[in-house]
């Protein structure tokens, strides 16, 4: 409780230094609207159903994206780590491409599919996609080889090794590259909104690039924030209770 | 230590005490490519271990008893040579022969619970409800029924080769191998095991065969003490210890006994360092 009114206290002294400057008239409201404003452009697009619409088309985006380079990683990741071949080609080639910003994507994408979803989904997977690739092959890597041994005494196998053993074992590794993916996703995916105008539907990035068209800055801020709070609930909905989860088991470090 | 007794009716068959295994192994030899270039491990290495018996490898480390006993829990291939279970020849690892490491080499993403169960899980045969209750029987074994839910790193060392031991035994395999198993344990826990050990071994008869470096431990556990020379690895020499059980690691027979291992061990080491000179 008590940590929850010092965050609270924190980010009402935020809008109040926000509002203060907007008061102190040191930029043009134009470029500097106040909270206020910001809050009654939220609550028309809210009311119009605009904003509802773009999250659900953004989310969309981004959460078959993401689901679609989870799929394709994981094993890519599994084969590149128990196969030199794989290791030698599809491993160098997930080095390589994920040290490429997933921006840089986008002009390919556009060539590639057009103006469709099909170049955005495009974007979100090849965010995803190479970090999940080479988390997988590290976690399973840093797998200590006693567990192997452990196991096999045992009479674990195979299927029964890779599910039970080796994919738990380097469950840590696997999960911290699947926030990082989600989080190469998300950046990607709303670069590529800002870029693309399709007609398949108006999401989060696109309302953004038409308050800039419209030098409406209360929108641009308004359409911020909310990336931004989406970015905080999936983290506290979906990757907090997981890394909790690991970080009891493994006794690793409860920040 | 308190044995529990077993109530549970179900899994009575399961936890059965079931015959162990005699080993004989013949001639085996065993050589890795290091820096310094072929470094023979064991050098036909012959050696039978009666059924039930306890039989303790000791030497300096390098000597090759390490790869001796996983040759025998078939993690590793011998180069010649043969390792017999029952007259049945190891082909590689099996149930029948669980291995304590020195590590404990427990599974952190699964609680204690778990990791008793995970031996138990791949044993056919069982319906679940057994399975629980084996994991249950030797948790109380060792004395550690109240941790079943506690997570690995929530355990003391000595709890944690405990678990280890819990794990292996659950299977009910007929031969235990355990390499340093207490090496990484302050004295007084080790004690401890010295005792649970020896109790459990009467109570669950397996064969053990047991690696250590420390001379007084192999002469408390070891109906008879092997040791090892290194470079190559060779078995030099052979003690019989014939004390009373349970033995006190602090007794002065025990320490007789000790003292005559120790002076072999150390002419095998003077011996050494003269051939490298």
């Amino acid at each position: 409780m008590k940590r929850f009114l010092l965050a609270a206290a924190f980010f009402a002294v935020l809008v109040l230094l926000w509002e203060g400057a907007y008061r102190a008239k040191i930029w043009s409201p134009v470029l500097l609207p106040s909270p206020r404003q910001v809050v009654t452009y939220l609550q028309g697009a809210a009311a119009d159903g605009t904003l509802f619409k773009a999250t659900v088309i953004t989310m969309r985006r981004l959460v078959v994206g993401y689901l679609i380079g989870l799929i394709m990683g994981l094993p890519l990741g599994l084969l590149t780590a128990r196969w030199k071949l794989f290791a030698d080609t599809i491993g160098t080639l997930a080095l390589g491409l994920q040290t490429l910003p997933s921006v840089c994507w986008v002009p390919l994408a556009l060539l590639w599919f057009g103006q469709t979803e099909a170049a955005m989904l495009f974007v979100v997977v090849m965010g995803t996609l190479w970090s999940v690739i080479i988390a997988t092959e590290t976690g399973v890597r840093n797998v200590p080889p006693i567990y192997r041994r452990a196991a096999l005494t045992m009479g674990s196998k195979r299927l029964h090794m890779w599910f039970k053993v080796i994919l738990p074992a380097a469950l840590p590794f696997i999960v911290s590259g699947m926030k990082q993916g989600w989080a190469f996703a998300w950046r990607s995916l709303m670069a590529a909104e800002i870029f693309v105008t399709i007609l398949t539907g108006f999401g989060l990035g696109q309302l953004l690039h038409y308050g800039r068209e419209l030098s409406a800055m209360e929108q641009v801020i308004g359409i911020m924030i909310v990336i931004v709070v989406i970015g905080l609930l999936a983290d506290k909905i979906f990757f907090s209770p997981i890394e909790k989860f690991l970080h009891r088991r493994w006794g690793t470090s409860q920040a | 230590m308190h044995l529990p007794g077993r109530h549970h009716s179900s899994a009575t068959e399961e936890l059965e005490i079931i015959a162990p295994s005699k080993l004989t192994i013949e001639n085996v030899s065993k050589s890795f490519r290091s820096a310094s270039g072929l470094v023979l491990a064991l050098d036909r290495v012959s050696l039978n271990v009666a059924e039930a018996e306890f039989v303790c490898l000791v030497g300096a480390s390098g000597c090759g008893k390490t790869t001796l006993l996983n040759i025998i829990a078939g993690l590793e291939k011998p180069d010649t040579g043969t390792v017999l279970a029952d007259g049945k020849p190891v082909t590689g690892p099996g149930r029948e022969r669980l291995v304590m490491f020195q590590e404990p080499a427990l599974f952190p993403w699964l609680d204690v619970f778990g990791n008793v169960l995970f031996g138990l899980k791949l044993k056919p045969n069982l319906t679940n409800k057994d399975r629980r209750d084996v994991a249950k029987y030797y948790l109380e074994l060792v004395g550690l029924s109240r941790f079943e839910h506690a997570n690995i790193h929530e355990l003391s060392g000595g709890m944690k080769q405990r678990v280890s031991l819990a794990r292996a035994l659950a299977p009910n395999p007929r031969v235990l191998l355990m390499d340093e198993p207490f090496a990484a344990l302050d004295a007084l826990t080790r004690e401890q095991l010295y005792g649970d050990i020896q109790e459990i071994w009467k109570a669950r008869r397996k064969t053990i065969v047991f690696v250590t470096h420390n001379v007084r431990e192999a002469a408390c556990l070891g109906d008879r003490v092997l040791l090892f020379s290194p470079h190559p690895g060779r078995i030099q020499e052979e003690f019989k210890v014939d004390l009373p059980r349970p033995r006190d690691i602090n007794s002065v027979d025990l320490a007789a006994h000790a003292t005559r291992i120790t002076k072999a061990l150390k002419s095998v080491g003077q011996a050494e360092t003269v051939a490298t000179k």
